[in-house]
């Protein structure tokens, strides 16, 4: 008997979990309108289970039945350039080229305002959200598959994943993202060397919890899944089209190519079947177990909670040094890494502040500029307006960059620390499995030895079977035991790797973002400098 | 390892020529008369500042001397010189901004508190920084005191006030205490009368041209001086802000080069002693946005008002010039008073062609004024932010330099 009744939300949502296990061989688009989707229902895990989230449909209207496609520029293009070395001098210009065009700070048409004293025609700057941190995305994304990783059969590593072209289909809140997962590949794993397919963020989930299902326990690190969100996917649901959901798809979609990417860099998992299928084939049957209010959802939360119980309780004699010192070096790395996150997540939020304020003040000089009845003065301070709103500008851009290049990257890497501390645990589960079974086979002997002593010939035999139960079982955990521990100095190595080049990679590219930044700076400065010294 | 001296020390106002720090207005210094603050002293709830004159005027006993002075004092003198009639027609130099160290003195005793919580390094930083803020403001105030005063002595009457001499010779204390809560409530209410009566007379229209323009011209100016130092002061505060973070982020980076053991250690630590660099620029950077930008603006803030203000006394005495006409008139006619109406004529008329005469030329000196301050601080600005752009470059493509050899 439950100790709580369910509000009706889960109910139905159950419910519809039932509905849905039928239809997962037809593989239908959703019914427009059908509550009994509960596919809305992305919680954070850990999260209070019963935010009701019916309350939300209700006090919406649905908002009229059109997918609309949000514009996206199509990253392929850019993502599939030669690989080269990118040098933000140069490229940079394309690259931001239309960003400044958008904004159209250099048109020429600006400068006969400038003498002749009327109002200020400076157009609100409509930051052209879309475009600039698809740029800087890419270039991001590009570093993860750029380099060629010679795997150790000697192959080198010829695959490339892109994730792209957002789509909102259906609505209100039935309403999904689906998005085109592109590969290009010259590997014999697939029959083809370019094909895409549409998926939808539950695909990705399904994918990540069955490899985690079939991996984890043998010692893999299995790349963590963006996580889930549900007061950004229900604004885009709602059929918000401003600038945070926007950013919140654009955030996604880049999560979700770095995902991907991760998971197919790994030799074993790329291999996969599952793997494979996500990356082929059209249709794919719906991942419902990975909604947190379903009974699947349910379970796995019960689930980490006892793991996380056992964890506690279980000592493991530590025989190999190497791996308590690598799980207290994992330990550092993971609270360093947070901080650092942190510092760098306040870091973007005080640039975005800094770039809003700049063109506050950009608005207020212009302004000052136009009363200012010295002719040549007047002029100056509109020029200066001028700089500081091309200024802002570049504090924007550099904000996505420290977002996307360095944010997102320590972001990743605390979860993929999670999951390495994860894998830790395995394996002391694993050594648990492997001592309780030694424990039992011990008592099953000693209970032999009793009967022995008893004369009842029948239930001796069947001691004498358990006990040749036990001892495969005994060597069984062993071999479990020493094959995942060898898994994991594998996988440890594999993982460091990754880490330094990722991390070596996009420093890179950080910095070179901040010298573009400077280089910019200068450019503007250098150009205002003589206006200023023409001030009679 | 990583303090590699870019401009050591926090001498914000170092890179200005020592001589008359009057960064906001250009002012003719001539030998008769030379005014400067050669020191300044902060103590727990006061600054001391040390008012040094050089002076060939036969007025003064000696031809150089000293005296200390504090805020009161600048203030007292100030306001003696607005209640005198005589210079209604002059824009008065607007009073420095009372020392207001509390903001930061509070920065400095949290810090003391939190002590405990962080390690000595990170401690120290702090401990670094707030004093150089610290200093930063207290270098600003005492900019803005001798701005005051030079702006005094550079005025041709104003220069040979009476309690201007005393305040500059006399060497004992002024016995000038602030204004208590009656004076500061009379205060409030004279205020309230004089912007009420400030609407009235600006509703009048005048007859002189470059009068009227100048109204509107300096309602509209003041207003838009007024946001544009609001938003220029925010702006600076969120480019402190940054500052501070990527301050956290050399910390914290520095902690992972000493603790990782693969190859990207030295990356981190190579970053880290970067980013530790260029904040210390960014930090440069506010505060030369907020000497040469803010402070300029704040400044015109203020003499705009006083600007406005002399507007206002000479429209004040428009009126009474009007009014006693119409008294006059009315005193013809009924042929009652006439002598007395007239002598009150002849004086408004005298006053307010008095203001007006002087008004007009405090105006265009005002103009010419703030147009040299702005071209000053606009050209030091962009000069300013071209040389750390320029340092922050360098040290970027230096240090990536060395890390793309390293890969």
């Amino acid at each position: 008997m439950t100790a709580w009744e369910p509000p009706d939300s889960r109910r139905r949502s159950l419910h519809g979990y039932h509905c849905q296990a039928k239809m997962a061989e037809e593989r239908e688009p959703p019914p427009l309108g059908d509550v009994g989707q509960a596919d809305f229902v992305e919680v954070e895990d850990g999260e209070d289970l019963f935010v009701s989230t019916v309350t939300t449909i209700e006090q919406l209207s649905p908002t009229t039945p059109e997918p609309s496609c949000l514009p996206a520029e199509d990253i392929s293009t850019n993502s599939n350039g030669p690989k080269q070395e990118i040098l933000l001098d140069d490229d940079q210009e394309d690259l931001f080229a239309e960003a400044t065009e958008e904004v159209s700070l250099d048109s020429p048409e600006r400068e006969p305002i400038l003498s002749d004293g009327p109002s200020p025609a400076i157009t609100p700057v409509t930051p052209t959200v879309i475009i600039t941190p698809r740029a800087e995305a890419s270039m991001f994304d590009r570093s993860l598959d750029e380099d060629e990783d010679t795997e150790e059969n000697g192959d080198t590593f010829d695959m490339q994943i892109t994730v792209s072209d957002p789509e909102k289909v259906g609505d209100g809140m039935n309403a999904y993202m689906a998005y085109k997962v592109t590969t290009k590949t010259s590997l014999n794993l697939f029959s083809r060397n370019e094909f895409s397919v549409k998926r939808r963020f539950s695909d990705f989930l399904g994918l990540h919890s069955k490899l985690a299902s079939k991996y984890m326990h043998i010692g893999y690190i299995v790349p963590p899944a963006p996580e889930k969100s549900i007061v950004g996917m229900t604004k885009v649901k709602v059929g918000k089209e401003d600038l945070s959901s926007a950013e919140f798809v654009e955030k996604r979609r880049s999560a979700l190519q770095r995902y991907l990417t991760r998971t197919v860099t790994h030799p074993a998992l790329l291999k996969d079947p599952d793997v494979i299928q996500f990356l082929e084939n059209t249709e794919l049957p719906r991942a419902v177990s990975t909604q947190a209010l379903s009974g699947a959802g349910i379970l796995r939360m019960v689930n980490k909670a006892a793991e996380a119980v056992n964890k506690m309780t279980i000592k493991m004699n530590e025989s190999d040094a190497w791996f308590e010192e690598k799980q207290q070096q994992f330990e550092n790395l993971d609270i360093q890494l947070r901080k650092l996150h942190a510092s760098v997540e306040s870091l973007v939020c005080h640039r975005k502040e800094l770039s809003v304020n700049t063109a506050s003040f950009a608005k207020s000089a212009a302004m000052l500029g136009n009363s200012e009845d010295h002719t040549a003065l007047s002029r100056a301070l509109s020029q200066l307006a001028e700089v500081e709103e091309k200024i802002d500008q570049l504090h924007q851009e550099q904000a996505y960059a420290d977002f996307y290049l360095f944010s997102e990257l320590l972001g990743d890497y605390v979860r993929l620390i999670a999951a390495v501390k994860g894998v830790f645990d395995q394996r002391m589960k694993t050594w648990s499995k492997w001592q309780d079974a030694q424990l039992l086979l011990q008592r099953k002997r000693e209970a032999e030895t009793k009967l022995q002593y008893a004369n009842k010939p029948d239930k001796l035999q069947q001691a004498k079977d358990e006990i040749k139960e036990w001892e495969t079982k005994v060597q069984q955990g062993e071999r479990d035991f020493e094959q995942i521990s060898k898994n994991i100095r594998q996988e440890v190595g594999r993982f460091e790797k990754q880490r330094v080049k990722d991390f070596k990679v996009v420093i890179i590219k950080y910095l070179e973002s901040l010298v573009h930044t400077q280089q910019q700076l200068i450019k503007y400065w250098e150009a205002f400098l003589p206006e200023a010294k023409a001030i009679a | 390892m990583m303090q590699e001296g870019l401009d050591d020390g926090p001498d914000f106002l170092s890179e200005e020529d020592r001589g008359p720090r009057a960064v906001n207005v250009d002012l003719q210094t001539d030998a008769t008369l030379q005014v400067d603050i050669s020191d300044a002293l902060s103590e727990r709830d006061k600054v001391k500042f040390t008012v040094h004159t050089k002076s060939t005027l036969p007025n003064f006993k000696q031809n150089e001397f000293s005296v200390v002075r504090q805020h009161e004092e600048f203030i007292w003198l100030h306001d003696s010189f607005v209640e005198n009639e005589d210079y209604a027609g002059f824009i008065i130099p607007p009073a420095p901004p009372r020392p207001d160290f509390d903001a930061s003195r509070e920065k400095l005793q949290k810090l003391g508190e939190g002590e405990g919580s962080m390690t000595k390094e990170e401690f120290t930083k702090m401990k670094q920084e707030l004093e150089a803020e610290y200093l930063a403001i207290f270098k600003k105030t005492v900019a803005m005191h001798e701005v005051f005063l030079c702006r005094v002595a550079a005025h041709p009457v104003l220069r040979k006030d009476l309690n201007f001499h005393v305040f500059l010779e006399y060497n004992q204390d002024l016995s000038v205490r602030g204004k208590n809560k009656k004076e500061k409530l009379e205060d409030f209410f004279k205020n309230v009368v004089k912007s009420a009566d400030g609407v009235i007379v600006a509703g009048v229209k005048d007859v002189d041209d470059f009068f009227e323009h100048e109204k509107t011209f300096l309602l509209e100016y003041h207003n838009r001086v007024k946001d544009a130092s609001i938003k220029s002061d925010r702006m600076i505060r969120s480019h402190k802000s940054a500052a501070d973070d990527i301050n956290r982020i050399a910390s914290t980076l520095y902690t992972l080069g000493t603790q990782d053991s693969t190859d990207v250690c030295k990356f981190f630590l190579k970053v880290s002693e970067l980013f530790e660099k260029t904040r210390k620029i960014e930090a440069r950077v506010a505060a030369d946005e907020d000497l040469k930008l803010a402070d300029l603006l704040k400044y015109y803030l203020r003499e705009s008002q006083a600007a406005k203000d002399l507007l206002y006394r000479r429209g004040r005495a428009l009126v009474d010039y009007e009014n006693a006409n119409k008294a006059l008139d009315k005193a013809r006619a009924k042929n009652k008073d006439v002598l007395q109406a007239e002598t009150t004529q002849q004086v408004c008329c005298q006053k307010f062609e008095k203001i007006s005469e002087s008004a007009k030329q405090e105006l265009i000196d005002f103009k010419t004024r703030r147009v040299a301050a702005f071209r000053k601080n606009l050209v030091e600005l962009a000069e300013l932010e071209l040389k750390h752009a320029k340092g922050n470059l360098q040290l970027l493509q230096s240090c990536l330099a060395v890390l793309k050899g390293d890969t």
